[in-house]
């Protein structure tokens, strides 16, 4: 992946009237890059892909396509692939017509034209449609279209606006998969808005967690799963246990005391700009608690005794609801051979490097 | 409900329907009668006053007034209707709210007073009366219907079809022509129906307005009556029956075959 920078946001602001839609964000995009904007709704994440779009002008900031500035730059003139939620095909033209739309606005010879759009039409695998109406299409073939129109034009850098909500479960998995073929044979820059998490986690080479109109954390999948940098992000992605309690560390180990239960052992690497008795957040992932009937002696990590409430089961895995020293907690085990029953007391098993800290809210 | 009910309410609706129009159907039969007097029974079926209307000099050239004025007046209506329908619903400004108010009020106020009230403004403004201001008062008249027709289906068309075509490429110009009126296309012509049928049929501002030495088909049997109830009146009214049922009927058929055609 080449490392030029596609998009740069510097210090983009969006204000409606008192409201701030979107606070001062900064964020550059690399050449070929799969950048997802992930957050509720409200969260200012479409707001910003519009402004990248032009749709919306900042209310400050600059935003660059390629190292030039586009603030300026009417939505038709900036060369961008634009595709929506309800895909947004013109109901009044054939589907080749649809997806030639752009290139009549370019200078692309006849010939050229129609090679493009065959091409596009076969890219998205729906080469046989090019006479029939958006009418005559299912959804998913519809939302194929759409994408095969927006890259066409060769846009610098293709705009997903929630493109997979309005289809239903299984069609939306597939797309997914597709989508992200579709993006890695052509290598282009993607800003995929979404408040999917799994679709985030599973396309992005980076996401970008918003919420409230800020940016609460950017980072990989894995990073922003694995080590959420504020308690939104480790709530808003999976099922998390937040504990609050007080930091221990004494002769390089470290440790959080939490009311009703043991201290928790934490890995010293936790310990960031932590101090020795300060109130922390101790955030554990729900598949990170194991549920065991017998108490297994081992290092770095922490028993509990609980008790389990009630049992969601999911077939080749089981989402346990247990009470310890007066905590509520989720655990999100596999099954093995049986599901742990409910209202049997059972040892809970934490391992230290699972445990994160951060910030207690204010 | 029991049947002695609704076969009242049955006779009741039948009644009702008889009373609006027999009236019609009488004119459009006497005009079909060759008798010089308008009455029954009628003493054989012939077309010999349509033939008289026909080489009725003023009555052919109210005709071609009448016409003229309805096409004009649809047309002017139809693009004021579909430019207004686009800033109320596409854009904000300050006073919107005033002006959708403004522009839909001349089908709120009667139509005498919306007359009168244009006359003393024109004559205020020492303006003669003209065919211009005879236009001018149809456009102000039947613009609200094209508004309210057009406004309706653009609410109805979502705006990233629009943000699509410019993302493509396309400028707002351009997208207007290539994908808004397109879509748009069904309810302006029921609007220039809606128009010109307004304006064909219209004879209270009309009235007022015109010029002398300019009738209009309504006019022109208003003035007609004036003299003698002729059996031509009939033939007449027989004709803007047709003229004003056809047109709507005809323009709705060919929405649907507009309509279809883009959803096969």
């Amino acid at each position: 992946m080449a490392d030029k920078v596609a998009v740069k946001l510097d210090g983009i602001v969006k204000r409606f009237g008192g409201f701030v839609a979107v606070y001062e964000m900064n964020l550059e995009i690399r050449e070929g890059e799969f950048v997802t904007f992930l957050g509720p709704s409200g969260c200012g994440k479409t707001t910003t892909l519009r402004m990248v779009a032009g749709l919306l002008d900042p209310s400050n900031g600059d935003i660059l396509v390629h190292d030039k500035r586009v603030n300026d730059l009417p939505i038709h003139k900036r060369n961008l692939g634009l595709v929506f939620q309800n895909y947004a095909l013109f109901p009044h033209k054939s589907i080749f017509d649809n997806v030639a739309f752009g290139l009549k606005y370019r200078d692309v010879s006849k010939e050229e034209l129609k090679k493009r759009v065959t091409d596009a039409l076969e890219l998205v695998q729906l080469p046989h449609t090019a006479d029939r109406y958006p009418a005559q299409l299912s959804g998913g073939q519809q939302q194929r279209v759409a994408l095969a129109r927006a890259i066409v034009i060769q846009p610098e850098v293709l705009l997903l606006d929630e493109p997979l909500s309005a289809l239903d479960a299984n069609l939306r998995e597939n797309m997914r998969v597709e989508l992200k073929r579709i993006q890695d044979q052509l290598g282009i820059t993607t800003i995929f808005v979404t408040h999917d998490q799994a679709e985030a986690l599973a396309m992005s080479d980076r996401i970008v967690v918003m919420s409230d109109g800020r940016v609460e954390q950017v980072g990989s999948p894995q990073e922003v799963y694995t080590s959420p940098s504020s308690l939104f992000v480790a709530q808003f992605l999976g099922n998390s246990n937040i504990l609050s309690g007080r930091l221990d560390s004494k002769n390089g180990a470290l440790s959080v005391y939490v009311d009703g239960l043991d201290s928790i052992q934490v890995d010293p690497k936790q310990l960031k700009d932590f101090r020795d008795g300060d109130s922390v957040a101790l955030v554990i992932r729900a598949e990170k608690l194991t549920l065991g009937e017998a108490k297994q002696d081992e290092d770095h990590a922490t028993q509990l005794t609980g008790h389990v409430d009630a049992v969601d089961y999911q077939g080749q895995a089981a989402r346990y609801f247990v009470t310890a020293g007066g905590h509520s907690l989720q655990a999100f085990n596999q099954i093995d051979q049986q599901p742990v029953k409910e209202g049997t007391d059972v040892h809970i098993r934490i391992r230290a490097r699972d445990c994160v800290l951060l910030e207690p809210e204010a | 409900m029991g049947s002695t009910s609704w076969n009242l309410i049955r006779g009741y609706t039948i009644l009702v329907y008889l009373f609006m129009f027999t009236p019609i159907i009488v004119v459009m039969l006497l005009s079909f009668n060759s008798s010089q007097f308008g009455s029954f029974p009628m003493e054989g079926v012939s077309f010999r006053w349509f033939v008289e209307l026909w080489n009725n000099d003023a009555i052919t050239r109210a005709f071609r007034i009448s016409l003229a004025l309805g096409a004009l007046t649809a047309l002017l209506s139809s693009t004021f209707g579909v430019l207004a329908s686009l800033a109320l619903v596409r854009y904000d400004f300050p006073g919107k709210q005033s002006l959708s108010t403004l522009l839909i009020a001349p089908i709120l106020v009667p139509e005498v007073v919306l007359a009168v009230a244009l006359l003393l403004f024109l004559r205020w403004l020492e303006v003669h009366k003209s065919f211009f201001l005879l236009l001018l008062g149809h456009v102000i008249f039947t613009l609200p219907f094209v508004i309210l027709v057009v406004q309706a289906r653009l609410v109805g068309i979502r705006r990233e079809y629009e943000e699509a075509a410019q993302s493509l490429g396309a400028s707002p110009i351009q997208t207007f022509f290539q994908i808004t009126l397109p879509l748009l296309l069904p309810a302006v012509f029921a609007g220039f129906l809606f128009a010109f049928t307004i304006s064909f049929d219209d004879i209270t501002g009309t009235l007022f307005w015109k010029p002398g030495g300019i009738e209009t088909v309504p006019t022109q049997i208003f003035a007609m009556l004036r003299n003698s109830i002729s059996p031509e009146i009939n033939a007449l009214g027989t004709v803007m029956i047709i003229v004003t049922v056809a047109l709507p009927l005809l323009g709705a058929a060919i929405a649907r075959r507009f309509g279809s055609a883009s959803s096969e």
